[in-house]
């Protein structure tokens, strides 16, 4: 099993953090991870993405331009990428902010309201964990287990208490994922 | 030996070790892409884990003298930067290889020329392999193609460095510094007392005491005989690195027609494109370089007797393929394919590079 995904968005929407937990999922799970962020001039202008990489095998390229799941948080994501999904593969996107929904066929794609999740939950930091649990529902490439040890081991002990909270946040993200269809 | 396992950033897995390597000291100055090496350290705190001194200098040139002068006390001591830093560099390292001092040096390619981009490149090959400063000198070059190898390397730069006494430059990319995978450290290996640096380092200036000779550190040498005998003993030093030194990995040679040539985070793109291109029905394969000098002349060199062509992949505009057709010398064709500027070629560019420059070239 390789997965090879990118998660794109606004900086502060958590999405390096997203990926470097299910980075540390894979991990204890003892699967071969890459986490490859954007760290250049498009980062300064407030748009980020990391490449996250989870294989049974040694990981080749940890930079690609195919994907087999984009995680897409805005607009300006959404023009770049969806082009970048494999044939058959996953969009997985928060349309809040969405003004050009993704139009391809020959790709799944799903849609998560994270954002008003969140603010429903009264707690907009646990909105990429809502984000993670919506793609866990449709790819479970790691086991919500994992997810757990892999918060504790990313997360300093003082924020400890908080993993609970994460763990429902990807529960909720589980539930409300719903499949979308191009006009 | 108990490895610990961590995810880290190539940049923090690398001070880490460092600092597990035994190192004495790190004197650096900040620059995108490898600011969370001195970042790492200062949060780190060595100096109360083992003693290490981290220092953040005034600048570069600052930084590349404290290592001159802290190496010539038989230190273990580094620094890094990326590219427009280790050109600030290039003076104290040409005096640092002509003293013939032990250190090591690590540069997080980003794009240039001038202060450029800070995205990653591979543009300082020449600079790395060729010279970079003044005279005729040789840095070892060791180049990490994934986070656990900037771990590894830094604990064999500085063997090196001690073995040979000469600078050791780790040539490592934004790529590699910036992104995190898994790493297995090493256990803590103690670093030398003051005591056991005098009884191993002849060389070294740890005080004068009464009875004992003078122990001088100089790159100078007026007198020309005298500087071209110094010359002589560093060209046979050179020669026993390139001898002894050479590493390569191969990557599905045994039966390939057609090799990619690489090294750094282009050789983690060549493994993606030689499964690309033998799901195409083409036999490739990769040669990963590791050290970049000593070069692999003679594996090359035995590769032509055995592919069709090889097609260099590099982030720059071509520097190591002028090597690679030194050791090829005309006898199959080899190219070079390379995005450069803070871009970073795809495996399908690269398959198609191989497709239409050597194939079907």
């Amino acid at each position: 099993m390789t997965e090879e995904i990118i998660i794109a968005g606004f900086g502060g929407q958590g999405v390096l953090s997203m990926g470097k937990i299910l980075a540390y999922s894979g991990i204890m799970q003892d699967q071969e991870v890459s986490w490859m962020p954007s760290y250049g001039p498009e980062m300064r202008g407030g748009t980020a993405n990391v490449t996250v990489i989870v294989s049974d095998e040694r990981i080749s390229s940890p930079i690609l331009n195919q994907f087999d799941t984009a995680i897409i948080l805005n607009q300006q994501s959404m023009d770049k990428f969806e082009e970048a999904v494999k044939p058959g593969g996953v969009l997985l996107y928060d349309p809040n902010g969405i003004t050009r929904h993704p139009s391809r066929t020959d790709i799944r794609i799903f849609q998560i309201e994270g954002a008003k999740k969140a603010a429903d939950l009264g707690n907009t930091k646990i909105f990429n964990m809502i984000v993670l649990g919506a793609y866990l529902q449709i790819k479970p490439i790691v086991k919500l287990e994992n997810v757990v040890l892999g918060l504790k081991k990313s997360l300093p002990t003082r924020y400890h208490n908080l993993i609970p909270m994460n763990e429902n946040a990807i529960q909720e993200g589980m539930k409300n994922v719903t499949a979308y269809q191009p006009a | 030996m108990a490895r610990e396992l961590k995810l880290m950033k190539g940049n923090e897995a690398i001070a880490e070790a460092a600092i597990r390597a035994g190192a004495d000291a790190y004197f650096g100055y900040p620059i995108t892409p490898q600011s969370e090496v001195i970042e790492y350290l200062m949060a780190e705190k060595p100096h109360e884990r083992t003693g290490k001194v981290v220092l953040q200098a005034e600048s570069e040139v600052a930084a590349i003298n404290m290592v001159y002068g802290a190496a010539g006390a038989g230190k273990r001591v580094w620094t890094s930067s990326s590219s427009p830093g280790i050109s600030l560099k290039q003076e104290g390292i040409s005096y640092i290889a002509g003293a013939e001092l032990p250190c090591v040096i690590l540069n997080v390619v980003r794009g240039g020329p001038g202060l450029g981009t800070i995205q990653p490149s591979q543009a300082d090959y020449f600079q790395s392999v060729k010279g970079g400063g003044h005279g005729d000198y040789r840095l070892i070059v060791l180049a990490p193609s994934s986070v656990q190898e900037m771990a590894d390397y830094v604990v064999d730069a500085f063997d090196l460095a001690f073995k040979y006494r000469n600078p050791v430059l780790i040539l490592s990319d934004g790529v590699i510094g910036q992104m995190m995978e898994k790493v297995y450290l090493i256990e803590q290996r103690p670093r030398l007392t003051d005591e056991e640096i005098k009884q191993r380092y002849a060389w070294a200036t740890t005080g004068k005491k009464d009875g004992t000779e003078r122990r001088v550190i100089t790159s100078l040498a007026l007198k020309a005989d005298e500087m071209e005998a110094h010359n002589i003993h560093l060209q046979k030093k050179y020669a026993e690195i390139e001898a002894n030194e050479v590493r390569f990995e191969e990557f599905q040679c045994d039966d390939a027609e057609y090799v990619f040539v690489a090294y750094g985070s282009s050789a983690r793109v060549c493994q993606k494109a030689v499964q690309l291109a033998r799901s195409k029905g083409i036999k490739a394969g990769l040669l990963r370089l590791i050290t970049l000098f000593p070069f692999p002349k003679a594996e090359i060199g035995r590769l032509t007797g055995q592919v069709k062509g090889m097609l260099a992949v590099e982030m720059s505009s071509g520097q190591m393929i002028e090597d690679v057709k030194l050791a090829v010398n005309g006898r199959i064709k080899a190219e070079h394919f390379g995005r450069f500027g803070g871009n970073i070629p795809t495996p399908d560019e690269v398959v198609n590079a191989l497709e239409t420059q050597i194939i079907g070239g």
